[in-house]
């Protein structure tokens, strides 16, 4: 039972990838032995189909090459018209992805997954369109041979001898929701060859009569639906762990491939990933830096950041080791990520005098790590060694200048004493010229140090003097000696030197971490992060830097108002896919990497806070995997920086909020009760006049009357502009119940009973009226107003009518009049504040019922307005949603 | 019915407002007490005995529910609370506390006695009201619980009786929604105001002649109900 329970973290996996699946398009493959099999015929009849079911279907891009076959499908289907650019001087038709994206299809075809996109698109490869097209939530159809596949690339190159250039990721593949197999049996393939149904491009016409060999097909067929099997067993794996079919991930048998300075690494990242993938394990890939391989030319140390990058892309962690000695590197680093395996080439490569390969060594350090061959020597001839030295540092000529100034001073020091010391001394002053050249100038001076010491102490002290004749043959001992200290000498100053080099990149690095860190801790203001932000990244990183930040619509724009001459040439529209899709862009990464600008997002915990902008001056610096950790660690801090600062923003702003509202509300209550107390009292006062006794005369009772009458006015005057004022304020507090409406229409009507004294009032509610969810004593407010209303502006004996009814998901309740309507063009402003029907009129009251009333129904989600009535009356109709009732008490209808 | 013997208490910190309250009170017989803060109209109270206080919710030195609260500790005497509008809690506390009736400010001479007389007379019908209790042509035999309209009976569901005999035996008197929910449906209910508002249309159709202009079930919009015989 308790062997059955899934680990909880592979739960979360798992849930995670349904996640992940859920909001993404799916990706169906059709998937080939070789160019003719009819894959985007069997994809464009697909697409038939799925058309015939009513999906949304769009021909991304089709590649039928003008072949009748093919294109015949091709009608019906609505296809998106290519991209057209220039490249190489030719017209190039490219998928055009922002139309497909602003298209938004259900289903996109996109044929040629391999594809190599013309340069200055937005990613280099098709796959990655095909990526980002997925990640939309579109699904996508596309179509692939097998030799297109990464991991196969080798071992294609080594059936047909021919090198394919554009490869898809294995993980592409992998991922795919459906792969469909298009099968032809080779000698079909042939005959349609043979007939010219199958496309080949004009000038590798030769090459590909080659490749269309039966053996090939034959091999190739195989190596496709093998790999398709491969698949189908790796989805059945996946079944059952998914299925909670506990399995214990065998950290153990994880992986380490060594990337070394030799031309076939690329060749041994792939196998490595094949293995990993085949034993279903992760992997790393390091690569093991000594002073020898420091002095590799830059085109070469490229070259194997490549190769590391490839890894990455392949699944691969990756790391750049620093030693003296790569295995005991390795060894390290393989027993700290406690892996098992370590994959390494078979090249020729020995130590010098001990005729032992890596292999042996690795062996010899630790016997339980088990070390896998891979053979890497390429086909092709070893890389010619061409700019050999381009990027060689430039102090060393001078070293060799001064290597010469010592031994001639050496010479100078030692003539004088020639006749007075013993030869063997004499020499010890050329070895300790030697000793301090070497240890001053490294190993290449110092040899030179070692022959001009020789040739000068053979010159000038050994008999014969002043000539290079060698008279005795032990001499030829001292100047081995020379030469050997000096070669021993050199080796060990700059392995010493390199040593201190590497410490101190690393504390540099940990330097510049302390130091951004603790100047971002202390900061308050968004200006601040950004400076200092700005300032640390020139500095570790030699580049220009901007950092963007979103403002409220989530658009990028520059904080920096007057960017200073040297700034980065920031693309805004690739920031913004940078910060839209949380991933880098430009130079050393995957999207646009022609660009000479890198875009890194800054991802804060709660969503990203901005995007990074920089532009290295030594671009190699960020093609570092150690450079690229710092400068990702870099965004986090800064976003985290942000992100607080946000935060201590949002905590303000709502202290200042509630600290008005206290203000604002208690200025109200006050305002509210310094009005009200004379007003009752003038109103109490006047009312008591008329009790008074003796009683008053009939004028002097009228001005009693006329007084309360003022006081009223002036009250419902007050009301209003304290209820404005309130709901001006912002948040009208609603105490939303559910009730029937005829409750508060009947209060309301109840409540202008005076006014409406003169008038007819109608009530017409439908009996089966649900409940509506409503602030009552707001919403009377509201009909008390619109009946003030009718009863101010029509005359006397006119008829009022309430109605309600529902329409829809809403209620409707209107007030209608038979009066003499709205002047045409007032509806609208009608609900203004101070607004009042007529223009000129006698009639009291300050418009701004009505502004209450729409302030009150939008605050509850609802519409007001007002339309021509019967006869020409105003109606005033309000509309509120609906919403569910609650469900109605049951009772047993017992009869009390 | 306007026994001279009655007096009535005054709270109220504004001077105007007690002099008019004063005036009027005067003129229908009734002997006024007056007090300016809360808890000198406590001290009053106990030591004059009034028949009825009309008390401010707007008191500077003691809230309105205080006031109710310490007076109820011995004595079921009315009480008439003034407040300003947009002050519906205030209002509610105080109902819910046991004050027996409201008058929002700015209030009318005439309003302020009507509310007056029918509490004291509801004072001297006594603490448990009559037993028939009779608003327009409907009749409620709190006794029997039989309701009969023009002569006729009613039939009214369980819950529809219990909320009406409550109205009828608090005749005139405001009631809180949370008060009448405790009541009729139990302490558990008293969130669920929609019951209420459910049952007391349902009354209104079958009791009153035109159930959206009611002249007996009065809805105190935003506090509660009242039943009004006149």
């Amino acid at each position: 039972m308790t062997d059955d329970r899934a680990d909880p973290d592979e739960l979360l996996a798992r849930i995670r990838r349904e996640e992940d699946r859920a909001g993404r398009g799916r990706l169906k493959i059709f998937f080939g032995a070789s160019a003719g099999v009819g894959k985007t015929y069997a994809m464009l009849s697909a697409a038939h189909e799925l058309r015939a079911q009513g999906v949304d279907v769009l021909v991304g891009i089709a590649e039928t090459h003008g072949r009748k076959d093919t294109q015949a499908p091709l009608a019906g289907l609505e296809v998106l018209p290519p991209r057209v650019v220039e490249h190489r001087g030719a017209q190039v038709a490219e998928f055009d992805i922002d139309a497909a994206l602003v298209r938004r299809p259900a289903c996109i075809l996109v044929d040629e997954l391999a594809h190599s996109n013309a340069p200055g698109s937005r990613h280099p490869k098709r796959w990655q369109d095909i990526e980002e097209l997925l990640d939309a939530g579109i699904d996508v159809f596309t179509t692939v041979n097998v030799q297109h596949l990464e991991s196969l690339n080798d071992v294609v190159n080594g059936i047909t001898g021919i090198k394919v250039w554009e490869t898809v990721p294995d993980r592409v593949f992998d991922q795919a929701d459906e792969v469909i197999v298009v099968d032809l049996p080779p000698d079909e393939l042939l005959q349609r060859l043979r007939q010219g149904k199958v496309y080949m491009a004009a000038q590798a016409e030769q090459a590909i009569r080659n490749f269309f060999r039966k053996g090939n097909l034959i091999a190739l067929r195989e190596l496709a639906l093998r790999r398709t099997a491969d698949r189908v067993d790796d989805q059945m794996l996946a079944y059952r762990n998914d299925e909670a079919i506990g399995r214990v991930w065998a950290t153990r048998e994880s992986m380490l491939a060594c990337v070394g300075p030799q031309a076939g690494s690329e060749r041994l990242v792939r196998s490595a990933a094949r293995l990993a993938r085949q034993l279903g394990v992760e992997w790393h890939a390091v690569y093991v830096e000594t002073p020898a391989l420091q002095r590799l030319p830059t085109a070469q140390r490229e070259a194997i950041l490549k190769v590391l990058a490839l890894a990455q892309q392949l699944g691969a962690r990756t790391a750049t080791l620093t030693g003296q000695s790569p295995a005991a590197e390795i060894i390290d680093y393989a027993r700290r990520h406690n892996l098992a395996r370590v994959v390494v080439g078979r090249g020729r490569a020995r130590a010098l005098w001990t005729g032992r390969s890596i292999t042996d060594r690795l062996g010899t350090l630790a016997p339980e790590i088990e070390v896998i061959q891979v053979g890497i020597e390429d086909v092709a001839p070893r890389r010619a060694r061409a700019g050999d030295g381009a990027g060689q540092p430039g102090p060393k000529y001078g070293g060799y200048a001064w290597a010469a100034a010592i031994c001639t001073a050496a010479t100078a020091a030692a003539l004088p004493l020639a006749g007075r010391l013993d030869l063997a001394n004499i020499v010890m002053l050329f070895l300790l010229a030697v000793v301090v050249t070497a240890v001053r100038f490294g190993r290449g001076p110092a040899v030179l140090s070692a022959f001009l010491g020789v040739a000068a102490f053979d010159f000038f002290f050994v008999p014969p003097r002043y000539a290079l004749a060698v008279s005795d043959a032990q001499y030829l001992i001292v100047f081995g000696v020379m030469l050997a200290v000096a070669l021993v000498i050199g080796h060990l100053t700059s392995g010493l030197r390199f040593q201190a080099r590497v410490a101190g990149h690393r504390e540099a690095r940990t330097q510049a971490l302390y130091e951004i860190a603790r100047e971002l801790s202390g900061v308050l203001t968004r200006e601040q992060v950004i400076e200092i932000g700005d300032r640390h990244i020139e500095a570790s990183f030699h580049a220009r830097a901007v950092i963007l930040l979103p403002d409220a619509a989530d658009k990028l724009a520059a904080f920096d108002a007057n960017p200073q001459a040297g700034a980065p040439a920031v693309d805004l529209a690739v920031a913004q896919w940078v910060f839209d899709n949380g991933k880098p862009a430009g130079f050393a990464t995957d999207t646009l990497p022609g660009s000479r600008v890198h875009y890194t997002p800054l991802p804060a915990p709660m969503r990203t806070r901005g995007v990074l902008v920089l532009e290295p001056e030594i671009s190699r610096l960020l093609l570092i995997p150690e450079q690229r950790r710092l400068l990702e660690t870099f965004a986090a801090l800064i976003a985290i920086a942000l992100e607080r600062v946000h935060y201590v923003e949002v905590a303000q702003g709502a202290l200042v909020r509630i600290e008005s509202e206290r203000l604002r509300n208690s200025i109200l209550s006050a305002m509210s009760h310094d009005l009200r107390t004379p007003l009752t009292s003038l109103l109490g006062l006047a009312e008591s006049l008329a009790i008074t006794r003796p009683p008053l005369s009939a004028a002097q009772l009228e001005m009693a009357g006329a007084i309360r009458d003022e006081a009223v006015r002036m009250n419902a005057l007050v009301n209003n502009l304290l209820d404005m004022a309130r709901l001006q304020a912002g948040e009208v507090r609603l105490n939303r119940q559910w009730q029937p409406l005829e409750e508060a229409v009947g209060a309301a009507v109840a409540a202008m009973r005076q006014p409406l004294a003169k008038h007819t009032v109608r009530i017409d509610l439908p009996a089966d009226l649900p409940l509506a969810e409503v602030d009552a004593v707001l919403f009377e407010r509201v009909l008390c107003n619109l009946l003030e209303n009718a009863a101010k502006y029509t005359p006397a004996g006119s008829e009022v009518v309430i109605e309600a009814s529902t329409q829809g998901d809403e209620f409707r309740v209107a007030v209608a009049d038979n009066g003499p309507g709205l002047a045409p063009g007032m509806e609208e402003a009608i609900f203004e504040k101070f607004t009042r029907g007529e223009v000129e009129s006698t009639t009291p009251g300050v418009g701004l019922g009505l502004a209450i009333s729409r302030a009150i129904v939008e605050a509850h989600g609802g519409r007001i307005w007002v339309e021509r009535g019967r006869d020409g009356g105003a109606r005033f109709v309000i509309a509120l949603p609906r919403g569910t009732p609650p469900a109605l008490p049951a009772e047993a209808g017992r009869a009390a | 019915m306007n026994r001279p013997a009655s007096a009535v208490l005054i709270v109220e910190d504004e001077k105007p407002i007690r002099r008019f309250v004063r005036a009027a009170l005067e003129s229908e017989g009734l002997k006024v007490f007056e007090a300016e803060t809360g808890r000198q109209g406590l001290v009053e109270a106990a030591t004059r005995k009034p028949d009825l206080v009309v008390l401010d919710l707007g008191l500077p030195d003691l809230d309105g529910v205080d006031f109710i609260c310490g007076l109820r500790a011995w004595s079921a005497m009315p009480v008439i609370v003034l407040s300003a509008r947009a002050q519906e809690p205030d209002k509610i506390g105080a109902l819910d506390a046991g004050a027996d009736d409201y008058l929002t400010k700015p209030f009318g001479v005439g309003e302020l006695l009507a509310r007056v007389r029918a509490a004291l007379r509801r004072v001297a019908t006594g603490p448990e009201g009559a037993a028939v209790v009779r608003f327009g042509r409907t009749s409620v035999d709190l006794g029997a619980r039989v309701v009969t309209r023009g002569g006729a009976p009613v039939h009214l569901t369980a819950l529809e009786y219990r909320l009406l005999a409550v109205l009828a035996r608090n005749l005139g008197k405001v009631l809180t929604h949370r008060q009448l929910l405790r009541e009729v449906w139990g302490p558990s209910y008293i969130e669920q105001s929609h019951y209420l508002r459910i049952y007391m249309a349902q009354l209104r159709h079958k009791l009153e002649d035109d159930p959206a202009q009611p002249r007996y079930l009065l809805t105190e919009i935003g506090v509660g109900y009242r039943l009004s015989a006149e």
